[in-house]
């Protein structure tokens, strides 16, 4: 047995009211540079959608994530052999319009344009060429609230095996946000496809990175991650991806596009893992099955004998009490409400959902809908969501765990409800989906309330015990044909710039050619 | 005088450059060593153009690393006649050289004309490929000079050639060697040393990390911050 601890979060997709704070915020910290401004370590999706690159899940087209062939993991985008024979020119490789060609506006001339009778306009420039932009097709969040034809939206791949042309009448519709960023896997496709071998899983929190001196960007990790997290940077020619804010998440605060989250659905936490199972785990036959096999790499962090091996293989004691204490054990393991999306690409990913209930409270009020017993709250098979459609996102589409976790969900509220309107508590809810009064308590906290010190346990990390000795790097940036020690350094070099530079660039807003 | 100096010390000078700065850049400036693909901003006509010069361009190196350095003594117990091996070479060199022609042309096209290539791109990445092909096409010009010497019978041109390279080799230049050859020779010789010379100041750094170790690599890296020691 081989104990990891893994940094892991659940969204709770039942609180996310799609206001995009999330995105903002990581791209204000992380990606508001040249290269990747088309890229959103964080975005959200509004499904059914296609989203974003456009058609992202559908694996035919991009061959991203593993298969099993014979009983063997594999690459989709197939053997090691083919990935070099392809290094040329990589197939599966979206084009930026796959995501969508990044524009700024021409503010400057809302600013300098002569008198006339109508008011100026801020034209579209496009942020690759410079040039003017006759109309913008895409963008970041085409599909905002369901925006465009039904006819397009439907193309979502989760609409597997679902007759799909009555949800297109307008009393039939349904909608949910899906916030998205890099799900720091335990088997990712990523690393596995990088050739010059530049990402690599940290041992100590399992976040997921990309040397940025090693990448010779040969971008086989792009189509290779079933998530199109990891993105080119056109201008560095280096490959960029969510980094898990590790820099703030080694001082124990949460990743940003957690903090920043307004309706509280970002919990961050720790899971001890087994990594000896990993292979045999993301390998099981049935793509149904493999949600479950997921759950059995997870370790009780409160059983003695974990603890005790745990200790054993160097896990600090406060990981081991974050992990004890960690929301992430309890949405996913305990309470099973949580989910992997898209356990079929088999890459065993950390980011985990919570399903969203959808209530038609209208027609509940109208007594047109079966209730719970209270007479009150939905049933998890009369929601407006189709069920099959959560499965097919989150559980290879296995409707039972599913429902359970709604069913779960909803009987929570039941039971909060006794408690708060009729003032006793009626555990009949409870009973039938087999939690404990305790048990509902705790979820109501964790879910309901949602408490920063609850939603965040995040141990610091240990720095006395990184191997960079501090003291080995003095005298390191002294003189040298480098410039290892600036970040902005603009001085000449032999050599092409590095276009490292983090410096924000004070140019004025840039002027279409008129 | 010139030739004593493009073909006796040119060659060192160049190569010398071309390991050291190599060397340098691989040292100091590791986060500027990439490929500098820009297919993400285009791909149209790319499967074609990119595959086809690089496949011919590496043809065309190993090509003539086999066939120039290769003591003239092995061909011969191998029992490769000087004429077939001249003709092996006007062939492959034709069929690869053509390819990497028409791979590279359109990459040319591309980054002269395609708006987005053009905007991301940099003037040394257009400079180092107008150059290639310069060399390329000086090399391609070789093919008739070549021809009419195989079809005399005359290996004495490619025989000259291979054993000027190894004079070099084996540091006992001797210009005197290409004194005979025709000037197309000559300036193709020149024209790739000074790619050499460009080489550790351009994208080209790239073919350095070829990366063969993936074929044996584990599919998943995992790196330890704690200490080992």
């Amino acid at each position: 047995m081989k104990i990891r601890a893994q940094f892991a979060m659940v969204f709770n997709l039942d609180k996310c009211i799609g206001c995009h704070t999330c995105s903002v915020t990581c791209k204000n910290v992380w990606t508001n540079r040249k290269g990747v401004e088309y890229a959103w370590f964080n975005n959200v999706e509004s499904k059914p959608g296609i989203g974003y690159p456009r058609d992202w899940e559908n694996q035919k087209k991009w061959n991203g994530g593993w298969i099993v062939e014979m009983g063997k993991l594999k690459l989709r985008s197939g053997s090691r052999t083919s990935r070099l024979a392809n290094i040329f020119l990589n197939p599966d490789l979206p084009e930026v319009d796959d995501y969508y060609e990044p524009f700024t506006f021409d503010y400057g001339h809302l600013q300098k344009a002569p008198l006339s009778e109508a008011a100026p306009t801020a034209r579209p420039i496009s942020q690759i060429t410079g040039e003017r932009m006759e109309k913008i097709h895409w963008g970041p969040n085409w599909e905002d609230d369901l925006a465009g034809e039904f006819s397009k939206r439907s193309q979502d791949q989760n609409f597997k095996d679902i007759e799909k042309s009555i949800y297109k009448a307008f009393e039939n519709t349904f909608h949910m946000y899906l916030p998205r960023i890099c799900n720091h896997c335990l088997n990712p496709a990523c690393i596995a496809a990088c050739p010059s071998g530049s990402i690599y899983k940290r041992e100590e929190d399992g976040i997921v990175l990309v040397d940025q001196d090693k990448c010779r960007g040969w971008r086989m990790c792009i189509s290779s991650c079933p998530y199109k997290k990891v993105f080119y940077n056109w201008e560095s020619g280096k490959a960029e991806k969510c980094i898990g804010c590790y820099p703030r998440v080694e001082s124990g605060m949460p990743t940003v596009c957690s903090e920043s989250c307004v309706g509280r659905i970002r919990s961050n936490g720790i899971m001890l893992y087994d990594a000896d199972k990993i292979e045999a785990l993301a390998s099981v036959k049935n793509e149904q099955d493999i949600y479950d096999a997921h759950l059995s790499i997870f370790l009780d962090p409160n059983d003695p004998k974990v603890i005790a091996e745990a200790r054993e293989q160097g896990i600090p004691d406060n990981w081991i009490k974050a992990a004890q204490e960690s929301p992430i054990y309890k949405m996913a393991v305990e309470w099973q409400i949580a989910f992997p999306m898209h356990p079929e690409f088999r890459t065993l990913p950390m980011v985990w959902y919570v399903p969203p209930l959808s209530p038609v409270q209208s027609q509940i009020d109208q007594g047109n809908l079966p209730t719970a017993p209270d007479g009150c709250l939905p049933i998890s098979t009369a929601l407006r969501m189709p069920l099959k459609y959560l499965a097919n996102l989150l559980t290879a589409g296995k409707v039972e765990p599913v429902m359970k976790a709604l069913n779960r969900m909803i009987a929570m509220r039941s039971y909060q409800r006794s408690i708060h309107v009729d003032g006793k508590p009626d555990t009949r809810a409870l009973d039938a989906v087999g939690m404990t009064e305790q048990q509902a308590q705790d979820m109501y906290q964790l879910i309901a309330i949602a408490n920063y010190e609850d939603r965040f346990v995040i141990p610091t990390s240990q720095a006395e015990l990184n191997i960079e000795d501090f003291h080995g790097f003095q005298g390191q940036n002294g003189f040298g044909f480098g410039n290892a020690a600036s970040a902005g350094s603009q001085g000449w070099s032999l050599f092409p710039e590095r276009r490292k530079q983090t410096v924000e660039n004070l140019d004025p807003p840039v002027e279409a050619a008129e | 005088m010139l030739d004593k100096f493009l073909f006796g010390a040119y060659p060192y000078l160049a190569l010398a450059i071309f390991l050291i700065g190599s060397w340098v850049r691989f040292d100091h400036e590791q986060y500027s060593w990439k490929a500098d693909s820009t297919q993400f901003l285009s791909k149209s006509g790319m499967r074609l153009a990119s595959n086809f010069f690089h496949i011919g361009i590496l043809a065309i190196f190993f090509g003539h690393a086999v066939g120039l350095l290769t003591p003239h003594s092995v061909f011969l117990s191998l029992g490769v006649s000087d004429m077939s091996h001249q003709w092996m070479a006007i062939i492959a060199g034709s069929v690869f050289g053509g390819m990497a022609l028409i791979g590279g042309l359109i990459l040319w096209l591309r980054r002269m004309f395609n708006p987005r290539v053009k905007a991301a791109g940099r003037g040394r990445d257009l400079f180092i490929l107008t150059w290639i092909m310069l060399t390329l096409l000086l090399g391609l010009s070789t093919i008739p000079v070549s021809l009419s010497h195989a079809e005399h019978g005359d290996a004495g041109a490619m025989l000259a050639l291979a054993e000027w390279v190894q004079s070099m080799i084996y540091f006992r230049p001797d210009p005197s060697l290409l004194a005979g050859v025709s000037p197309v020779y000559k300036m193709h010789i020149t024209a790739a040393l000074t790619m050499f010379l460009f080489f550790p100041f351009t994208r080209l750094v790239h073919i350095w990390s070829a990366p063969i170790g993936y074929l044996g690599r584990a599919y998943q890296i995992v790196r330890e911050k704690k200490r080992t020691a």
